[in-house]
């Protein structure tokens, strides 16, 4: 079952040939065979997702079914959810029940969709391997020895063991393209703007944007079908009209200019993830794309930049999280400051302590110049690089990270090592473009993606250029020895 | 030491907008606490501000009323502090690129010199919370009702020498603010706050003393009272060779002292940036020209407009425009009273007397100003006299009718019949005939003196219905015999 896309879910469901409540106790129970290992969920709201099940039946008895309808999904776990446990992978949250819903994750019930639980991701999103959760590590299917990559780690993981048939991540510097391709699956982050924040809790407000976590291409459009478009309660959502993402699919792609910018195959790419990434480039010239060599000059700013922008922010965003309303709060404290300091400090991981105090460095008197203003000014010269480069060409592609999944534990002592691992990532959200990151072979055995990045609002076209690919190979068909059989 | 007070204010207004500035909650006073709250105002993981665009109309024609540069593009930023009343960690406000730029207004002074004040800039910002210290056993409530609220923060330069200057200062904000209908400034309830900025220099001095900043004064009188005492307290310092500190103070007015809350030492380092939840507000030159075309009328241009349409001199029209309720009372007397001289001295005088006796505002008059008016028409048709008008005033204000009704009931209608007047005269002269006697013996100045006791006599007859302007040439063609 879990090899099915959602195209042929949705007809067996129309079909009657399975029913969503069956489909969805199947994936209960591969939930409590499998995630005892994988560690991909915090919550699993069972009961919900059984009656969500049968309200789905009902609507496809009355034929009145989206293509999304009765399909069981899970929901990154810093996505409110009404009346269901909301954490970020922070103990800040673990009693946090939220009383509204996110636009998102509303948008997805509105489709019918059935909500299995809510997964597992670095605490507050900060981290590119999902070690970093008050909940423990998230495990990769593929090699439990492995990190699933972060910070969607748990959508990633969820996705590729088959615990889920699609999920929904976040990415603030990589943090769906990155698990995407260490765990072999297709993950897209959408233009900055395309869909809602409302309801998404921040972590870099200027660079989150959500997107979809899938099986293929095709998945991932339905999916953001059902997510993007305008939302009032966000200001920063953009007033762009949707496209029908399933309609161009299997647009050809004949004439298709394809960038590859010299500094994605440079020093630091491991050499089996950069034959990958050609094989899969020459896969699209026999499909009849051409192929340029392009520049983006400033992509080494890009660690730099971000590092100073996304902790900025979330140093001010977090500062909500101050035991007075909700979450944790310290036992007896002694006075206010002694109950900001203990609640805080016992309640946020060091990762999240870490970023909190850069940020409030750089945004200090007598820094602010230095670092956050010469930061903003390294975004614009980012945003600049693509902007050019898209007057030459349709798409750029790369390696989404420059080595497959690590070693549990192996960069947990070496914070560089780990922030380099972003390089190939975070230049895409300081421009504020989408990127997809899309399976394309093996290196060790691990899965390799490849990155495809558009111009604004393109995302019909990544979707199709992605599509043609997926139809041409079969990378995305694999599945970790842990599911097969299933 | 000869001593020069230079004074800055920062005049925090709430706009009077439906809702908040960032989230869809009524603004209101006095609900149950937390009950006017959204996900935003309450600081929701998650939740983000929508920008109410009524707010931003609101500053932009306070911008235009103080001849200000209006920010075409202007920049929501985060000023970030732990507070518990501060949801979010952080206020929404504005840094770089505020609504409102560099203006002026002018302030006219008792001596009736005018002086022109430099406004710096003036933002948006959302208001905090409120911390509740009483019945909480020690522990501190938080009601975010006020979370979110608009505020208009106005600043000026430090061009105030004195105490009066800036209360004359704020009188005008306030004017231009319920003029404006943005504001209801209404101090009590803390929707317009002050801040006042105060420092010291040897007369003659160019550059500034040492400033401290006196927080949170909520009425005109404490204002100045603040001031006052903040000066003295400096002075003192000064002139025994001490230095000032840099500080935040607060006065205390029952016990007309500032005393210090925090030192420049331990002030926040805010690190304000952009907010990027919201996007810079962008203006176009059109939508600024419509919000100036459709100003309505001002202090100043009302004042202007009563010197020239009704006669009235500078300081009657400055009193009278010096609020909206006061000018639209005082337009609505002359209108139908059809002499606005006489409405502008009952307005100042009569009315103005029994308000202030009773500490209301003219906003909570008894007597409408369609009524006092109609109280005129009485006197401008002789049917009664000014004196008696005060008496019938009295009674309206004491909620016993119009004046006509008043009037009738008690029988006040002035006597204007000559012949009956003429013999109650000739009454009051056969009683007095040592006054006449007198009288007839003096010179014309004397006689000038002596016909005020004739005159009172007869008032005193009559029951004050004579007209005084029929008893006047008979009572002096008697008397002259």
């Amino acid at each position: 079952m879990i090899d099915q896309s959602i195209a042929s879910l949705a007809k067996k469901l129309r079909d009657k040939e399975i029913s969503s409540v069956e489909l969805t106790q199947d994936y209960l129970a591969r939930i409590k065979q499998y995630d005892g290992q994988l560690n991909s969920y915090i919550t699993i709201t069972e009961e919900i997702a059984l009656a969500q099940a049968e309200a789905a039946d009902k609507q496809l008895a009355q034929g009145a079914a989206s293509p999304l309808t009765g399909l069981p999904i899970a929901h990154k776990d810093l996505f409110c959810t009404d009346g269901i446990l909301t954490t970020c992978a922070s103990k800040m949250l673990h009693n946090f029940v939220p009383p509204y819903e996110s636009t998102v994750t509303g948008r997805m019930l509105a489709s019918g969709t059935v909500t299995l639980g809510k997964t597992n991701m670095d605490e507050f999103a900060m981290g590119s391997s999902n070690e970093k959760s008050y909940y423990g590590a998230v495990k990769n299917p593929w090699n439990l020895d492995k990190v699933p990559g972060g910070s969607s780690g748990g959508s990633a993981a969820a996705v590729a063991a088959g615990l889920c048939v699609a999920a929904t991540g976040t990415d603030t510097g990589g943090s769906i393209r990155q698990p995407a391709s260490f765990c072999g699956i297709t993950g897209l982050k959408p233009t900055y703007g395309r869909v809602s924040r409302f309801g998404m809790i921040a972590y870099a407000s200027s660079l989150d944007q959500a997107g979809p976590m899938a099986r293929s291409a095709e998945d991932c459009a339905h999916i953001l079908q059902s997510i993007a478009g305008f939302d009032a309660n966000d200001s920063t959502s953009a007033e762009v009209d949707t496209e029908d993402y399933t309609a161009n699919l299997d647009a050809p792609l004949t004439g298709l200019t394809i960038g590859l910018p010299k500094e994605y195959f440079g020093d630091g790419l491991n050499n089996d993830v950069a034959s990958a990434i050609q094989e899969a480039v020459k896969e699209f010239e026999k499909l009849g794309a051409t192929v340029k060599d392009i520049s983006l000059p400033n992509l080494n700013l890009s660690i730099p930049s971000y590092y100073v922008i996304a902790p900025s922010e979330a140093s001010s965003n977090l500062s909500r999280f101050d035991g007075v309303r909700y979450g944790y709060r310290c036992e007896e404290p002694k006075d206010l400051m002694d109950m900001y300091k203990r609640s805080r400090g016992e309640a946020f991981g060091k990762e999240v302590q870490k970023r909190i105090m850069v940020g409030t460095y750089a945004l200090s008197e007598g820094y602010y110049d230095a670092y956050y203003l010469k930061a903003q000014r390294i975004r614009r010269l980012i945003k600049e690089d693509f902007v050019k480069a898209f007057e030459e060409v349709d798409v750029i592609m790369g390696p989404v990270a420059p080595t497959t999944a690590f070693g549990i534990g192996a960069k947990t002592d070496d914070p560089i090592a780990m922030y380099l691992e972003d390089i190939y990532t975070l230049s895409v959200n300081l421009a504020g473009i989408p990127a997809m990151s899309v399976p394309a072979g093996f290196a060790d055995g691990m899965p390799v993606g490849l990155q495809i990045m558009g111009n604004y609002f393109s995302e019909a076209k990544l979707l199709n250029v992605a599509h043609k690919f997926q139809q041409a190979t079969d990378w995305h068909t694999k599945n970790p020895s842990l599911v097969e059989g299933a | 030491m000869n001593w020069e007070v230079v004074i800055g204010l920062e005049i925090h207004a709430q706009l009077s907008t439906q809702s908040k500035l960032f989230s869809g909650a009524a603004r209101s006073f006095g609900a149950e606490p937390n009950t006017n709250t959204t996900l935003v105002d309450l600081g929701m993981p998650g939740a983000l501000p929508v920008f109410n665009k009524e707010a931003l109309r609101m500053a932009v024609m306070f911008g235009h009323a103080v001849n200000a540069e209006i920010g075409m593009t202007s920049v929501f930023a985060r000023k970030n502090y732990f507070y518990p009343d501060l949801p979010k960690g952080y206020q929404t406000s504005q840094m770089d690129h505020p609504i409102v730029g560099k203006g002026h207004l002018d302030i006219t002074l008792e001596d009736g010199t005018v002086k022109r004040v430099g406004i710096t800039r003036a933002h948006l910002e959302e208001d905090a919370g409120k911390s509740l210290h009483e019945d909480f056993h020690g522990m501190t409530g938080i009601d975010l009702n006020r979370s979110s609220t608009p505020l208009l923060e106005i600043v000026s330069e430090p061009d105030m020498r004195s105490a009066k200057e800036a209360v004359a200062y704020v009188k005008m904000i306030h004017s231009i603010i319920t003029y404006l209908g943005i504001s209801d400034g209404n101090m009590a309830e803390g929707n317009m706050r002050c801040d006042i900025n105060i420092s010291l220099r040897p007369k003659g001095q160019t550059e500034y003393g040492t400033r401290t900043e006196i927080k949170n004064v909520n009425s005109f009188r404490f204002i100045e009272r603040a001031i006052y005492t903040e000066i003295e307290r400096q002075a003192d310092i000064l002139e025994d060779g001490g230095k000032i500190v840099q500080e935040t103070r607060l006065y205390d007015p029952d016990k007309d002292e500032t005393r210090s809350m925090r030192s420049k030492e331990d002030a926040n380092d805010y690190r304000y940036f952009p907010c990027p939840d919201l996007l810079p507000i962008e203006l176009t030159q059109e939508y600024v020209d419509q919000i100036a075309s459709n100003l309505p009328e001002l202090p100043t241009q009302k004042a202007e407009r009563f010197m020239s349409e009704y006669k009235l001199s500078e300081y009657d029209a400055g009193v009278l425009s010096a609020s909206r309720a006061m000018a639209d009372y005082f337009e609505e007397v002359a209108k139908v009273a059809g002499n606005a001289k006489l409405a502008a001295n009952w307005v100042m005088g009569e009315l103005s007397k029994y308000l202030n006796t009773e500490g209301k505002d003219i906003t909570e008059s008894p007597v409408s100003a369609t009524a006092l008016g109609e109280l005129l028409v009485r006197i401008e048709d002789n049917t009664i006299n000014g004196k008696t008008a005060k008496s019938v005033f009295q009674a309206m204000w004491e909620g016993e009718g119009s004046a006509d009704q008043i009037i009738d009931a008690k029988g006040l209608k002035q006597v204007t019949d000559t012949g009956a007047i003429e013999s109650m005269i000739q009454g009051v002269l056969d009683a007095n005939p040592d006054q006449v006697e007198q009288f007839r013996a003096s010179d014309e100045d004397k006689q000038k003196k002596m016909i005020g006791f004739f005159m009172g006599q007869v008032m005193k007859a009559s029951q004050g219905k004579a007209n005084p302007g029929v008893v006047t040439p008979i009572l002096n063609k008697l008397l002259k015999g």
